[in-house]
Order: C-alpha cells, then sequence, then structure tokens
C-alpha cells in the first residue's frame, strides 16, 4: 500500500507540472483555437534560463530558497518575452489565415526555438546545481520530498490565481469575450491583439513557472527537454478538454497518474509467469521464478498517448470538454 | 543600424582581404610545380572518427574525438614517410549523435569519403551497425570504447576495439559488487540500448551464476529522466543493490531518486556511467558508487600522454581518450610497417601488430578484441571516482598493489 501511495505522490507531481503547462496550451487554444506548439519550447527556455541565473547565484552564499525564486523571477520575464515575440511574428501576421497555416508557423517556431536555445546552452544534459537541501517527509509510509510539496503548492496556487484572473477581472473578462467572439467583443471595444497577447504573455510566465519546477526536480535540463513534455501537456489539455482551464488542471494531474501508475505496474501485470495457461506456454522461462514481461517500464511515454487516443475516440470534447459543437 | 552598416563594411572589407591574399598564393603554388623541380611527393591520408558530438553524452564523443585528434596532430609533426612519401595525415571527425540510424549515415560518408581507416564509433549501439558498412568497404575500424561482445562476434576482420568486451566487464562489476555488498537481490535496470541492454544481461548472467537473486529486469530509455516508477517499484521489493546498464546522462538522474525515495541499496554502474559528470548529475547521492571502465583508468596511462593532452586541450581525459589515441596511433603504425596506406596492405599488419601505446602492451585476437584487456572498477567518495580494483583474467587486484607492486600493464602484456 505505501508503495502504490509513493506511485500517487510521484504521478500527482509530475501532473502537477503537466497541468501547470497545459494552462498554456489550453488558454491560447480557448481564446484563438491555436495549437501552440512553441509552448513546450518556452517550458524549456524557462528552465535554461533559471539554470543559468542559478547556476551564477549558486556560490554566492544566497540561501537557496532565495537562488531558486531569483531564478524564476528572471525566467518569468524572458519566457513572456520570447512567446509574445512569437505571437506577434509567427501568429499575428496569421489572425485570418485557414487554421492549418499558424499551426505550421507554430511547429516552426517551435524547431527555432529548440535550436537557438541549442546555440546558446549547448547541446549537452546541463545538471542544475543541487542547493537544495534534501527534505523529506514520511506520509502513511510514501516518502514526499521538500520540492514535490513545493510543485503541489505552487501548482495549486497558480489554479487559484488563474480562475480568480479569469472570472473576477476586468482582462478576464475581455479574455471570455474574445473567446466566444472576437468580432463581437471587438465591437464592444475590447482591444482583441491585446487580449491574446496577454494570453500568450501568462502562459508563458507559467510555462517558465513549470520550466524551473521541472529542472529543480529532476536537476538537469537539456534543449530538447521541450518537445515531449509539451506533447504530454497537450495531451493532458486534450484529456480535460482543451479551451477548459479546470479541464487542463485535472487532465495535467490525472495523466501523471495515469503515467506513474502505468510504469509502475506494467511490468507485474504483463508478466506472462503469472497466468498459468500463458506461463506454460513461455514455458522454460518462468522456471523457478523467472518472469517473462512483454511490457516494461520503458513504455511509461506511451500512456499518455494511448490516454490521448483513447479520449479522442470515446470523448471527443474531453472530460470536461464542452464547445465542441460549433468549433468542429 | 549604424553598427550594423559599419559591420558589414568591415566584414565585406576583410572578405575582399582574404579573396585577394588568395589569390597570388594560389597562383604561386602551381607555378611551383610547373617549374618541374621535383616537389617532395606526399600521400594525403584521411583517418576518420565519430562519435556523438550532439545529444546527452556529446562530453564522452569529444573525449573520444580529442584523443585521436592528438594521435594524428603527432603523427603530422613527426613527418612519417610511407612508400618513400611524406605523409600528411588528415583527420575526418564526424557527428553519430549516438544515433544507430546517424551512425550508418555517417560511416557511409566516410567510405564515399575514401577513408584509409576509422577509430569509432563510441556507442556499441551505433558501433555494430556502422561495421557492416566498413567491412563491405574493407576500411579497417578500431573502436575505442564500443563494449558490446557482438561487435567482433560478427567475423568481420575489419574491426578491433581496444578496450575490454562486455562479457568480460559485466562479470568483473558483478563479482566484485558480490564480493563488497554481499547482495541477496539485486535488480537490474538498462536503457533499451544495444549497450546498456548487453551489459545488464552479463551481469545479471554472473550475479545468477553467484546464486544472486535477481529482479525481473526495469527498463528506461536513454532518454528518461524521470525514474521514479521504476525507483518506486523497486523500493517495494527492497533489493540490497542495483545496478544500471547505461550512460551518466541518465543514471546520474535516477541515482538521485533514488536517494530521495530513501532506497539504501548500493548502486553499480557500467563504464557508461562511470565517469566524472555523475556528482554533478546526482550531486551527493554518487557517493559510494560503485562502477567499471572497460580499460585502465585515464589517470594510469602514459604520463606523456596524459601532459600531452591536458597541454592540447586544457582538460584531461574523461575516460576513453587514451584508448581513442591509441586506436588511431595503431593505424598509423600498421600503415608505417606494411608501407602502405592501402587498407587491404595494412589490414594484415593491423592484424598482428604488437604496439605499446599509452594504455599499455596491444595486440589483437583471432576476433579483433584486445588480448589480456584489464577493467578497472571505481568507487565514488566525495564527489570523486577512485580506481579502488583491476581485474584481467577474472582476477581481481586491489588497485594499489597494482600500481605500486611494479606489475606495469606493458611489462604484464609482453610475458604473454
Amino acid at each position: 500500500m505505501d508503495i502504490f501511495l509513493q506511485q500517487m505522490v510521484n504521478g500527482l507531481t509530475l501532473g502537477a507540472v503537466y497541468a501547470v503547462v497545459a494552462l498554456g496550451y489550453t488558454m491560447v487554444y480557448g481564446i484563438i483555437q491555436l495549437i501552440n506548439f512553441a509552448h513546450g519550447e518556452v517550458v524549456m527556455i524557462g528552465a535554461m534560463v533559471a539554470f543559468t541565473v542559478i547556476n551564477l547565484l549558486a556560490a554566492g552564499g544566497l540561501p537557496p530558497l532565495a537562488v531558486v525564486l531569483v531564478g524564476t523571477a528572471c525566467a518569468i520575464p524572458v519566457c513572456m518575452l520570447v512567446s509574445y515575440t512569437v505571437e506577434r511574428l509567427a501568429y499575428r501576421p496569421l489572425r485570418r489565415a485557414p487554421r492549418l497555416a499558424p499551426l505550421i508557423t507554430a511547429i516552426g517556431a517551435s524547431i527555432i526555438l529548440q535550436h537557438l536555445a541549442m546555440l546558446v546552452w549547448s547541446r549537452n544534459v546541463l545538471a542544475f546545481p543541487q542547493i537544495i537541501p534534501l527534505k523529506t517527509f514520511s506520509f502513511l509510509g510514501a516518502t514526499v520530498t521538500g520540492v514535490q510539496l513545493a510543485i503541489l503548492g505552487i501548482c495549486a496556487a497558480i489554479m487559484c490565481g488563474l480562475a480568480g484572473l479569469v472570472y473576477r477581472t476586468r482582462l478576464g473578462r475581455s479574455m471570455r469575450a474574445t473567446a466566444q467572439n472576437p468580432q463581437v467583443a471587438g465591437l464592444m471595444g475590447v482591444d482583441i491583439n491585446r487580449v491574446i497577447a496577454a494570453t500568450f504573455v501568462i502562459g508563458a510566465g507559467l510555462a517558465a513557472v513549470a520550466g524551473v519546477m521541472v529542472g529543480t526536480y529532476y536537476g538537469v535540463a537539456q534543449y530538447t527537454m521541450g518537445s515531449i513534455l509539451g506533447l504530454k501537456a497537450f495531451a493532458a489539455a486534450v484529456l480535460g478538454g482543451i479551451g477548459n482551464v479546470p479541464g487542463a488542471m485535472v487532465g495535467g494531474l490525472l495523466l501523471g497518474v495515469v503515467e506513474a501508475l502505468g510504469a509502475g505496474y506494467i511490468g507485474d501485470i504483463t508478466d506472462l509467469c503469472r497466468y498459468g495457461p500463458l506461463a506454460r506456454a513461455v514455458g522454460e522461462r518462468c522456471a523457478d521464478g523467472g518472469h517473462f514481461v512483454l511490457f516494461g517500464s520503458n513504455y511509461q511515454d506511451v500512456f499518455a498517448f494511448v490516454v490521448l487516443i483513447l479520449v479522442l475516440v470515446f470523448r471527443p470534447s474531453g472530460l470536461l470538454g464542452e464547445r465542441v459543437g460549433d468549433r468542429a | 543600424m549604424n553598427r550594423l552598416a559599419l559591420r558589414l563594411t568591415v566584414l565585406a572589407a576583410s572578405l575582399a582581404v582574404i579573396g585577394c591574399g588568395d589569390k597570388p598564393a594560389d597562383t604561386k603554388k602551381t607555378a611551383e610545380v610547373k617549374k618541374g623541380a621535383p616537389p617532395p611527393p606526399s600521400v594525403e591520408i584521411k583517418i576518420g572518427h565519430v562519435g556523438p558530438l550532439t545529444g546527452g553524452i556529446a562530453h564522452l564523443g569529444k573525449d573520444n574525438e580529442n584523443g585521436a585528434r592528438m594521435a594524428i596532430d603527432e603523427a603530422n609533426a613527426a613527418k612519417i614517410k610511407i612508400d618513400g612519401k611524406d605523409a600528411k595525415f588528415v583527420f575526418v571527425p564526424e557527428d553519430d549523435q549516438a544515433d544507430p540510424k546517424v551512425g550508418t549515415t555517417v560511416a557511409q560518408k566516410l567510405v564515399d569519403a575514401k577513408v584509409a581507416g576509422v577509430v569509432g564509433h563510441l556507442n556499441s549501439g551505433t558501433s555494430i551497425p556502422a561495421s557492416d558498412i566498413y567491412n563491405k568497404a574493407g576500411i579497417p575500424v578500431i573502436s575505442g570504447s564500443a563494449t558490446n561482445p557482438k561487435l567482433t562476434e560478427q567475423g568481420f576482420k575489419v574491426q578491433f576495439r581496444v578496450v575490454a568486451r562486455d562479457d568480460q566487464q559485466g562479470p568483473a562489476v558483478a563479482n566484485y559488487l558480490a564480493d563488497i555488498a554481499k547482495p541477496k537481490l539485486v535488480a537490474v535496470i538498462d536503457d533499451a540500448t544495444a549497450y546498456g541492454e548487453g551489459l545488464a544481461n552479463e551481469v545479471e548472467k554472473s550475479l545468477k551464476g553467484a546464486n544472486i537473486q535477481v529482479l525481473p529486469r526495469e527498463k528506461g530509455t536513454d532518454k528518461t529522466t524521470d525514474w521514479k516508477a521504476v525507483l518506486t517499484k523497486l523500493k517495494g521489493r527492497n533489493p540490497d543493490a542495483v545496478f544500471y546498464g547505461g550512460m551518466d546522462a541518465t543514471g546520474g538522474p535516477m541515482l538521485k531518486q533514488a536517494r530521495e525515495l530513501g532506497i539504501k541499496a548500493v548502486f553499480s554502474f557500467g563504464d557508461g556511467a562511470c565517469t566524472d559528470e555523475m556528482p554533478k548529475l546526482a550531486g551527493a547521492a554518487a557517493d559510494g558508487l560503485l562502477c567499471s571502465q572497460a580499460g585502465l583508468p585515464p589517470q594510469a596511462a602514459d604520463k606523456k600522454f596524459l601532459e600531452a593532452y591536458k597541454k592540447a586541450f586544457k582538460v584531461d581525459p574523461i575516460i576513453y581518450a587514451p584508448f581513442t589515441y591509441d586506436a588511431a596511433n595503431l593505424l598509423i603504425e600498421a600503415m608505417k610497417k606494411a608501407n602502405s596506406a592501402d587498407p587491404a596492405k595494412y589490414l594484415p599488419e593491423l592484424a598482428k601488430i604488437d604496439f605499446k601505446g599509452a594504455t599499455g602492451q596491444i595486440a589483437f585476437d583471432g576476433k579483433g578484441d584486445r588480448k589480456g584487456a584489464e577493467i578497472t572498477i571505481f568507487t565514488m567518495k566525495a564527489g570523486k571516482l577512485e580506481p579502488t580494483a583491476i581485474v584481467k583474467g577474472g582476477k581481481s587486484t586491489p588497485y594499489a598493489e597494482f600500481i605500486g607492486g611494479g606489475a606495469a600493464p606493458a611489462k604484464d602484456a609482453a610475458k604473454k
């Protein structure tokens, strides 16, 4: 049971990161129905900038928490600037173009950002300086680290903050209006371009936070880290219902848990030696405590996409999805 | 805007200067040749090197490349004559990204460029598919770091290696682990590459041979950074020791996460993760790690080599640079002996060579494996890899005894 709980904790932490990244996808999609494939790279740039700053400050004798906060504080504006630039150069000129055109510029922007990062930060795996002392807490037999708690806490705070922003502020109202009908919102005096840019910038700020989370959690960063993370977060956004803010959160957490439990148990479940008739079919490989495992934990990355496909087949609008009718 | 204009002018001006500078030199050269005075005949010999220069283990690829590059530079400085002509060695470094598909493309590229010999590849996963291409072209290839047994088991006459094989390394690290940690239950993990899986298989075989129980294999990929699911599962089985067949870029995060989860087992890695990057990637969690390298440790290499390397590249060799240095020198030595850079002519010389390199005496057996190859076992202490034992021919000697006992590797091999 404590192992199951531990897998849940791992999954929730991973899911919290997916959720924060997924928010960026879903907000942009909600407003202009664009899948911003460059979003994963923005996360990577956030991690890289934070890496540089933390590396510079690590020797300075500041308290570790302050160093990480400064790193995040530097990463957020850089990511916002990158995302704003991408929106301005790659998406805005194509606002009235067919849906496919901005999708392709998004992929292009993602490739460009990835390779720029490669030029700036080299191709190597960068090791985050291990400045945060390892603090672990025991919770019903499962081990929870301080970093994990921080990630979960920040994730919850972001969720509340974002809900407040969307439903309680003037900008949020403009965003919802633009999402419903950009033309009419424009006629009512909403500066659509400003609202869209703001959406990108907020998403990028969240991406920066996610980048710092991933970097400090795993302790490594590389210029390629954004692509798979971005794809999984996108899967999470679709799972929750793309365009839906709480959906992204639910989708992210759910995906993280599915991945952790899947990777943790698939080896046992597909061990043919556990099933009498199959074990006999496999023969001697099961003799004295042997195992014949069909799928191992290296299939971890596959779960996100299996879930994505299942959702698209059985519930195209996602778990909390809505408004699919007028979008399809 | 002004500055940009200025830069452009400077650029244009410098281009013009370069352009002007080049032409007279060219005409001079042709004039010289035309004058009829017999120019010293020279022959250009291309030697290729392949390793990953991009991706997670680019640092190891660069290390390998530096070793080979240094051998070529020294050979050029030594003004070697082959068949009465001044030999000019040209170094052709290539990047295979540690990707088997790219590895074969790059191999074909080197064959097309008519290289006389190749040093590489770094990974077993890229070396094995590439070896077929070199074999068809008849070009000798010496790996300074690929350890999977299959590489030299294919019956290719052109394939050599100067490091130990995984069926020597696996038992060596497994037996050492069994001796030191006395585990009852061991978990074996690999990264699903030819190297990682091959080495993990060898380790598992040896452990089982020593009557130690081994858990069903867990796998990641060569890009995995999140090992928590696998490690949590292992935590439930509570193994005394863990072996991972994979590289340092994935092994580092694994070790760190294992300690975060409170796993107390002894960790042991193969040569791919037995590098000085480990303490950076895993932090304090790296301490106590056991790992092996398929050769003598770099610090036990020839002093002259170490000094020259440090002078040339301003860093110490990471792991296999002395071996790629030797590999390149072996190619050159065989060419000298055969008095020809024609692969068909110098290949027989290479096969029966007996050469004292930076890593000791080198001779090949019938398969192209190094005779009497050593394996070194290291322990990570306070962020530093310290060699603890040398395993040779299945016999383990404490490192201090090996170095201090006067049994210099060169003498030892010569006796055989």
